[in-house]
């Protein structure tokens, strides 16, 4: 069983924490706070598997993880998991953002965590592997976008004929809003 | 209605989506929490709106600021809202804020379940697989139980996408409901076949993990699993499938020797390391389940060891961990085969991955020799210098103890430096949580090893001098205990036992149970120094002795620590006793130096009698070996025939008082064992351990102790019906002085309030003559250098002379007068003077063996050795063997070749863990029990060891078969845990707003980031692709920034995964 999966990035900040047992949110920060503080003191070339902290794990459970530029990817699973298979799969996770976003960077974790979410949830179910052949996943992730799309063409026609007259009536939430925001929403608006 | 509708659209437009928050956070970095909490305000008044978008995109902002550490459970009306949208894009979002925080505790899970059952059965399998995800993520029991035949279903559709989830969902099911798993089991079985290979991996997967749990009742798949293990080429699945196999192996033999074969023919022919590593492990796992009785395992573990080597050999550093671990599973059975790969382990302690150093120290156990064990603690003592992490020096000091005491020290041959690589420890460890480990092998050492006692002395001589508790050393302090209680015990050892007793008798602050100790060996010390003084006829210099010491325990006696305080009241007053003798004659040998010249010759008479014997009789409560016992051996006492514990040892009182009816003779034999127990426990407290170890009181002693004592307790019980017998075995514990003590009682009249008046005084009269403290000093240093004279061994001489300049300073305190405060003391002791008389005659008889009585330790040593020699005879054979010192080798080497014997003879049956049980380190238990040892000795003979491997067996299988009855109560008792949390999360996060608003961290990144974003607004027609190029424009453009723009490049520097290791998918 996998415990938990946690993203973040060389300093420390989280991109993806998905929680497999329930811990209260405080204590997820610390526990992310001490996996990172565990993973990145390693080198770059020392072996990939350490002992769980003392908040998740205990002695069953070991900390398996990858290093990928500026993000680390680490999975806490325990004794009935391959070391070796998750590294694998956390290697087929990456290559599917890879594949998603196109030439996948922290930035795309960071503006579309949901998406990643999504992404995650076609590979592990509930702390079980789910999928490991990233053909079928692709599958199944482009099948649903092309929902989210029909779906946000029906929903975005009328919002798109607003959006025609929305100089003459501009509610209140404008004032809260900084200038260079507006084009970004209109762009999305045109998906 | 329309109309609102398209305003609520209009309105969506201008709400911040989640990019827009994402921005927004990282543009505030200075202020996040209150920026957060503006937004979390705005949120608020978005969940209010009819519009389901509009909530939609509200839940997705609050996922990622939960994502931040912000509780957002409150908001678990609207996620339901949410997850119940017809829409996917709301539903999926809804799901996703419900699987990052709804908890099975939640209150609000018991809306979800027809909407959840809805969406199982929708038509569009997404939905449905939505719905199966979240809810992997926050299933109750409730809805387990109401939504298990749904998911039954779905292991039946028509899709393998939703079978696959259903699959997997059954088993967060049972987890809740275990009562699902009997009728969704043929199913599940039946899934292990389904043409889906999706399927087929995920119903392995969940039986899996059923098994680990519980193998005993997944044996009958086995065949299929053979079957699936030798046709599948799902490396995913057949990971899980001999991962399996290794766990049902050690319930059926022959399962493991069917295996055997298509698990080698595997390890051959697969080129994943994943696979292969598997199969050694299971492999591993099938041989030592049938150790014996398998004609041709030893090809397969040289096989096994063979990859392994391979493995370890690889520049992979993950293959060579693996390895590692490996090899350590097959230490356990097979030592041999491991050691001939000694080389390579002992390459690994110096491998730079931590990791790596961790599990090659595992393997050191098996792989020390008498001759390699220097050596190797060496290199492991230079690895602790260098060692930062704190956990790793732990776990490098846990192994040098381990490595060096494993098999009664059977690889120790010099048990000096053993001592010294002990204190070595102790020193380099400025963090370590093992102090008491340490502590318990200096006891242990000090105990087990005669002839390194006296070494062991004054090492720790140093040692008390020279510790210094810090806040940090977390547990260190406790070896302080240890080697209070060394240099106490082993008194007799003691170069220069008055320096040792000023060095206890300074005021420290320490724990309590170690200022206990403390005091209890300060009397010990002083004990053994009042009869060199007698030795000596040195009157004045007990007197100094006595002063001095009852000065010093004022400080103990102040403690806020009860048993500190009442241990070293308790000495006080004996020692104020020995005192008021010593000076009531003082005086009058005063006035008989007046009349003649030649006072200084008798002083044999000069000091009192009383006072010798008081000093015997303490000396007395010291005497006697410790020996060390088997934890069990009380068990091992046979229960004498005809003893019938129910049966009343004296008939029932007649009358209401209830123990004074029993005729005098039968009370005597009463109080001896009373006191006898007394001093046991005392004992007991010094050792530490859960058991006492036995005091020799020479009985014949006493008699007349015990017949004034049982006076004076027969006074007692009829004066005061509510006698407890325990107060009186205390206080009659301090030997010589417990006739005094029992007056006391009696008399009822205890001035407390004077007592501390009186010390008063003590500390008060502190102006007298300073040269016979000199003098005293000085005759106390030349005895120690005549006893301590042949040692030498230590090269310590540097902390001898400093701390011989601190103990001129320390005389100072010595000059209380003897004379003048001598004057308020009598006026208590009075009483006992009064009462001693007869036992001063008496007791005459008795110098002339007391006089022997400091040597006695000695002299029980010499005696003892056989037995413990017999008790473990590795530690002590090797270490007089070596040193030769005792003469006694021709005793030894027959018991030294016993010993070995046995132990090659054990370590053949395999068994290893019956082997550790019964070689553990026999430490001092209940002293009744010594003499019984010998009953003891038989058990490291190997007859013994089936039958434990059989009970090791049986245990097992009752492990297995409890588990099932765990499984709930688990559970349930997490449900709990969480339902606490829940109520505490309020107070969290307020601390965690708190943390993040002060935040530590410089965030380089997001400087960078702004950048970023406002980069995108110039170039809005740009598709996000093109981002990169942007950034990299900009980098050249502007210099300035040149330094945050490469930070910004490093965020879109690609994760870089040009090396796939698809070995697996």
């Amino acid at each position: 069983m996998i415990k938990a999966i946690l993203v973040f990035n060389n300093h420390g900040k989280p991109r993806l924490s998905k929680f497999y047992q329930y811990f209260d949110e405080n204590l997820q920060q610390q526990i992310i706070k001490e996996t990172f503080q565990l993973v990145s003191k390693r080198d770059d070339n020392v072996c990939n598997f350490l002992e769980g902290g003392s908040l998740i794990g205990g002695s069953d459970y070991k900390l398996i993880y990858r290093h990928y530029a500026t993000l680390y990817f680490v999975f806490c699973v325990d004794s009935s998991e391959s070391e070796l298979g998750i590294l694998d799969l956390i290697q087929v996770f990456v290559e599917t953002l890879d594949k998603c976003f196109e030439n996948v960077c922290e930035l795309d974790l960071i503006f579309h965590a949901d998406a990643v979410h999504h992404i995650l949830s076609e590979l592990v179910m509930g702390g079980m592997v789910l999928q490991t052949n990233m053909n079928d996943i692709m599958a199944r992730i482009e099948e649903q976008n092309k929902i989210v799309k029909q779906e946000a063409g029906i929903s975005a026609a009328p919002a798109r004929a607003v959006s025609a007259v929305k100089s003459m009536n501009i509610p209140q939430q404008i004032k809260d809003i900084k200038l260079p925001d507006l084009p970004q929403a209109i762009k999305d608006l045109k998906f | 209605m329309a109309l609102k509708k398209v305003k609520g659209n209009f309105e969506r437009m201008f709400d911040k989506n989640l990019t827009d928050l994402v921005r927004g956070i990282r543009n505030n970095k200075d202020n996040e929490a209150k920026y957060i909490s503006t937004c979390i305000e705005e949120i608020k008044q978005e969940l209010r709106q009819d519009n389901i978008s509009v909530k939609c995109n509200a839940v997705a902002k609050l996922t990622y600021i939960q994502m931040l550490g912000y509780d957002i459970s409150w908001a678990g009306f609207n996620i339901i809202e949410v997850m119940s949208s017809s829409r996917f894009t709301c539903k999926r979002i809804g799901y996703l804020a419900a699987s990052q925080c709804f908890h099975p505790d939640s209150e609000l899970l018991m809306l979800t379940t027809n909407m959840i059952r809805k969406d199982l059965n929708s038509q569009n399998q997404y939905d449905a697989g939505v719905a199966l995800s979240g809810l992997s993520c926050f299933i109750s029991p409730d809805l387990s139980r109401d939504l298990a035949n749904d998911i039954m279903t779905l292991m039946s559709s028509t899709k393998p996408y939703l079978r696959m989830k259903a699959v997997l969902m059954m088993y967060k099911v049972f987890l809740r409901y275990p009562e699902a798993l009997r009728p969704a089991f043929p199913k599940l079985k039946e899934k292990l076949e389904d043409p889906d290979p999706g399927v087929q991996s995920a119903a392995v997967n969940v039986i899996c993990e059923l098994a680990r749990k519980n193998p005993k009742n997944y044996l009958p798949l086995a065949p299929i699993f053979f079957k699936l293990m030798t046709t599948s080429t799902n490396n995913w699945m057949l990971i899980k499938i001999i991962k399996l196999f290794g766990a049902l192996t050690p319930l059926e033999p022959r399962l493991g020797k069917k295996l055997i074969e298509p698990l080698t023919n595997l390890i051959h022919s697969t080129s994943a390391m994943s696979l292969l590593y598997e199969c050694i492990n299971t492999v591993i796992a099938v041989l030592i389940s049938i150790s014996s009785g398998m004609p041709n395992h030893s090809a397969s573990i040289q096989l096994c060891v063979q990859k392994l080597r391979i493995l370890i050999e690889d520049s992979d550093q993950n293959l060579k961990y693996l390895g590692l671990l490996a090899m350590s599973k097959i230490l356990k059975t097979h030592p041999k085969s491991v050691q001939a790969h000694k080389d390579l382990i002992l390459a690994c302690l110096d491998d730079k991955d931590e990791s790596i150093r961790l599990r090659a120290l595992d393997l050191l156990y098996g792989m020390v020799s008498k001759k390699n064990l220097m050596e190797i603690v060496k290199r492991l003592l230079g690895h602790m210098e260098r060692a930062e992490g704190s956990a790793y020096r732990d776990e490098l000091l846990y192994k040098v103890i381990e490595i060096c005491g494993q098999s009664s020290y059977l690889y120790v041959t010099n048990f000096e430096w053993y001592l010294t690589v002990l204190v070595e420890l102790i020193q380099l460890e400025a963090g370590s949580r093992h102090g008491r480990l340490i502590a318990e092998q200096l006891l242990d050492v000090a105990i087990r090893v005669p002839v390194v006692r006296q070494f062991a002395v004054n090492e720790m001589t140093n040692l008390l001098d020279t510790f210094t508790v810090s806040a940090q050393s977390n547990s260190m302090y406790e070896v302080l205990y240890a080697a209070a209680w060394i240099v106490g015990e082993f008194a007799g050892e003691l170069e220069d036992a008055e320096k040792t007793l000023n060095i206890l008798l300074r005021p420290r602050q320490l724990p309590g149970h170690i200022q206990g100790v403390y005091v209890q060996n300060v009397i010990k010390l002083f004990a053994r120094l009042a009869t060199s003084c007698l030795e000596l006829q040195d009157l004045p210099g007990i007197v100094r002795l006595c002063d001095h010491v009852l000065d010093k325990l004022q400080h103990f006696n102040g403690s806020s620590d009860i048993e500190v305080q009442e241990r070293a009241s308790s000495a006080c007053m004996l020692i104020e006793m020995l005192r008021s003798q010593l000076t009531a004659t003082a005086t009058e040998t005063a006035t008989l130096t007046d009349e003649s010249s030649m006072a200084m010759e008798t002083t044999e008479s000069g000091i009192p009698t009383l006072a010798i014997e008081i000093v015997q009789e303490m000396t007395l409560l010291f005497a006697g070996e410790l020996i060390p016992v088997a934890p069990k051996a009380q068990r091992k006492v046979p229960l004498p025939d005809g003893l019938d514990l129910d049966e009343w040892i004296n008939a029932p009182p007649p009358e209401d008082n209830p123990s004074s009816s029993s005729s005098e003779h039968d009370k005597e034999e009463l109080f001896v064992s009373a006191a006898q127990a007394a001093a046991g426990t005392e004992a007991g407290h010094d050792a530490g351990h859960a058991g006492a170890g036995k005091r020799r009181k020479s009985l014949e002693l006493t008699p007349e102790q015990m017949e004034r004592q049982r006076l004076a307790r027969l006074i007692e019980q009829s004066n005061n019906p509510h006698y407890l017998k325990s107060t009186n075995a205390s206080a009659s514990a301090s030997g010589g002085g417990a006739s005094n003590a029992d007056q006391y009682d009696n008399i009822d009249d205890i001035p407390i309030t004077e007592l501390p008046l009186d010390m008063d005084g003590v500390a008060a009269l502190r102006v007298g003559v300073t040269k016979r403290s000199d003098k005293y000093l000085q005759d106390q240093q030349a005895a120690a250098a005549l006893q301590g004279g042949g040692d030498g061994k230590d090269g310590k001489k540097k902390h001898k002379k400093s701390k011989k300049s601190k103990k001129a300073k320390n005389k100072v305190a010595y000059n209380s007068s003897s004379e003048s405060e001598g004057e308020p003391k009598p006026l208590h002791i009075v009483n006992t003077t009064l009462d001693m008389p007869e036992g001063v005659s008496l007791s005459d008889s008795e110098d002339k063996d007391g006089k022997y009585d400091p040597n006695d330790p000695h002299r029980a040593l010499d005696i003892e050795l056989d037995i413990t020699d017999f008790e473990a005879p590795a530690a002590s054979s090797r270490s007089t063997s070596k040193k030769s010192k005792e003469g006694k080798e021709n005793l030894k080497v027959p018991a030294e070749a016993a010993a070995n014997s046995t132990a090659k003879k054990e370590k053949k049956k395999d068994k290893d863990k019956s082997r550790e049980h019964k070689r553990e380190r026999k430490t001092p238990t209940q002293p009744v029990v010594v003499d019984l040892i010998d009953a003891d000795t038989p058990t490291p003979s190997p007859r013994h060891a089936p039958a434990a491997a059989n009970a090791n067996d049986n245990a097992s299988n009752n492990s297995f078969s409890t588990s099932t009855t765990v499984l709930p109560d688990a559970t349930s008792a997490e449900h709990h845990k969480q339902h606490k949390k829940k109520r505490n999360k309020e107070k969290s996060k307020e601390s965690a707003a708190a943390a993040s608003a002060s935040g530590g961290i410089i965030d380089v990144e997001d400087e960078s980031s702004t950048l970023v974003a406002s980069k995108t607004h110039k170039k809005k027609h740009k598709k996000e692709k093109s981002r990169r190029m942007e950034k990299q424009e900009e980098s050249e453009s502007t210099t300035a920034t040149a330094s945050a723009s490469l930070s910004a490049a490093d965020y879109e520097q690609p994760l870089g995964i040009s090396t796939p290791s698809k070995e697996i998918f």
